[in-house]
């Protein structure tokens, strides 16, 4: 039978678009989404995709999350934590919860997601994990020392996770995504958009599609090799 | 009046290392400690450097510390996020706890303490913040999940908060110390000690005043075109 694969944050945005890609690659696929009931609903409809609502931030959701799916669907074999959120304000008016919130949504679920798949994906000796972490974790941001100490976190976790996993069948990768084309970029102002845009490369944003075909890239069974790595994404918007 | 420089966890390990180099640089410096009284005190009596006792990885906590450090010694030029603390443990055994505390000691820690400073080093248009990283936050390690997320965190952090400050005339740089010899690494089985040794191309463990020597280094006056950067103390073990 098909692999099950879980996507957090996977009803809308680069996670809606990799939930797709997997489902049409012949996975059986749960996403997760938090809070926009509406968005799931109608993200539902249109793709078949099962989803599942519940915090990633919070570590007894998680648990009694994933035990729910491989009840419904199967044994979580592939997952993409890509959940996440900005809260963005420079340093000196930042609030504790500001903080707070950024790190438990984007490095906490990670931990959580992965503590509550890892024990039966080692049972199994297959899993594959993909952490998507962002070019501003890479690179900085101005406004962003939440979120960029938490995706550049997601970065270190993937490695040290990477060796634990190496000897069980279990790779585990990260994609860092450039300015993509959703909703979380749309937000920003158009002035500061157009300049973004002026200074990739390649002379576009990013689709989600460009992200989730680099995920099913990493998830398939013969990437058995590539573990601990770190794809770019960004339309050479930032190397190093 | 010379510089003040705050140093968290500074009252042994690399810590004291860095408070000695910086007083022997000719700063006036005051160190943070949590646990450790016996030590802080011995510190305290030996060094001639005062210690102000409180938890970093508790925001309030940080809030009423650096504002009786600044009542005793005036206002704060030199941050350096220094204490860390680790919870090794096999990624399938490590439990919620053993998470957040490293996560909240090691990361959390410098968003608590580098916004304590930060608006006074605005406003005096110049400050200095060092982040002690790690090279395992680098490179991965195994049984530290926890601990190489946070570390790889704190880089993230450093970058977008060297966006920041740039314009304030506040530099934010990271060191990435390999194995140093410390009280640390003393309670190390002596195989294991001697295989990392043989592991690093210079064949001996750092000492505590090589990564003072980095940080004086970097928060020297003439260092101001320093931001945003990591320098990688470990003995040529790990290069990328």
């Amino acid at each position: 039978m098909a692999r099950v694969a879980v996507v957090t944050g996977g009803t809308r945005g680069i996670g809606a678009a990799i939930s797709i890609a997997l489902q049409d690659e012949g996975y059986r696929v749960a996403a997760v989404y938090a809070r926009d009931d509406a968005a799931a609903e109608a993200f539902h409809k249109k793709s078949g995709v099962a989803v599942y609502k519940w915090d990633v931030g919070d570590f007894q959701q998680c648990q009694n999350g994933v035990a729910r799916i491989a009840t419904e669907i199967g044994a979580v074999e592939i997952l993409v934590n890509n959940a996440g959120i900005t809260r963005d304000a420079t340093l000196q008016r930042m609030a504790q919860e500001q903080w707070q919130d950024v790190l438990d949504t984007n490095l906490g679920s990670c931990f959580n997601m992965c503590r509550s798949v890892i024990e039966s994906m080692r049972a199994r000796k297959f899993g594959r994990i993909v952490n998507i972490g962002s070019i501003n974790g890479q690179a900085g941001q101005y406004g962003q020392v939440n979120y960029a100490a938490a995706k550049s976190g997601i970065h270190g976790f993937t490695k040290a996770l990477a060796q634990e996993g190496a000897r069980a069948g279990i790779t585990v990768n990260a994609v860092a995504p450039g300015y993509v084309d959703t909703d979380m970029v749309r937000a920003v102002p158009e002035n500061v958009l157009e300049k973004i845009v002026a200074s990739i490369p390649v002379g576009r944003l990013g689709r989600a599609g460009d992200i989730a075909r680099t995920v099913k890239f990493l998830v398939a069974d013969d990437a058995d090799f590539i573990t601990g790595s770190t794809i770019s994404v960004n339309g050479g918007h930032h190397m190093y | 009046m010379p510089r003040l420089a705050l140093i968290t966890g500074g009252t042994r390990g690399i810590g004291a290392g860095i408070a000695r180099s910086l007083k022997n640089a000719g700063y006036r410096v005051v160190v943070n400690y949590h646990s450790a009284d016996a030590v802080a005190e011995s510190f305290a009596a030996e060094s001639g450097i005062p210690v102000f006792k409180w938890d970093v990885g508790d925001f309030a906590a940080c809030r009423a510390g650096v504002d009786e450090v600044r009542s005793a010694h005036g206002p704060v030029d030199i941050l350096i996020n220094n204490a860390g603390t680790v919870s090794d443990s096999k990624f399938e055994n490590m439990d919620e706890a053993q998470w957040h505390r490293v996560v909240r000691v090691n990361l959390d820690s410098v968003f608590h303490m580098s916004q304590q400073v930060y608006s006074g080093m605005m406003a005096q248009k110049w400050g200095r913040i060092v982040n002690i990283g790690s090279m395992n936050g680098q490179a991965g390690q195994l049984n530290q999940v926890n601990y190489v997320a946070a570390k790889a965190g704190m880089h993230g952090f450093t970058k977008a908060l060297a966006l920041e400050g740039a314009k304030h005339g506040i530099t934010v740089n990271t060191i990435a110390p390999g194995y140093v010899d410390t009280y640390l690494m003393r309670e190390m089985p002596e195989r294991i000690m001697n295989k990392i040794i043989e592991k690093s191309p210079i064949h001996r463990l750092g000492t505590e005043d090589e990564i003072g020597h980095a940080v004086v280094f970097l928060v020297d006056e003439k260092s101001a075109w320093t931001t945003g950067s990591t320098i990688t103390l470990n003995g040529g073990t790990h290069m990328y």
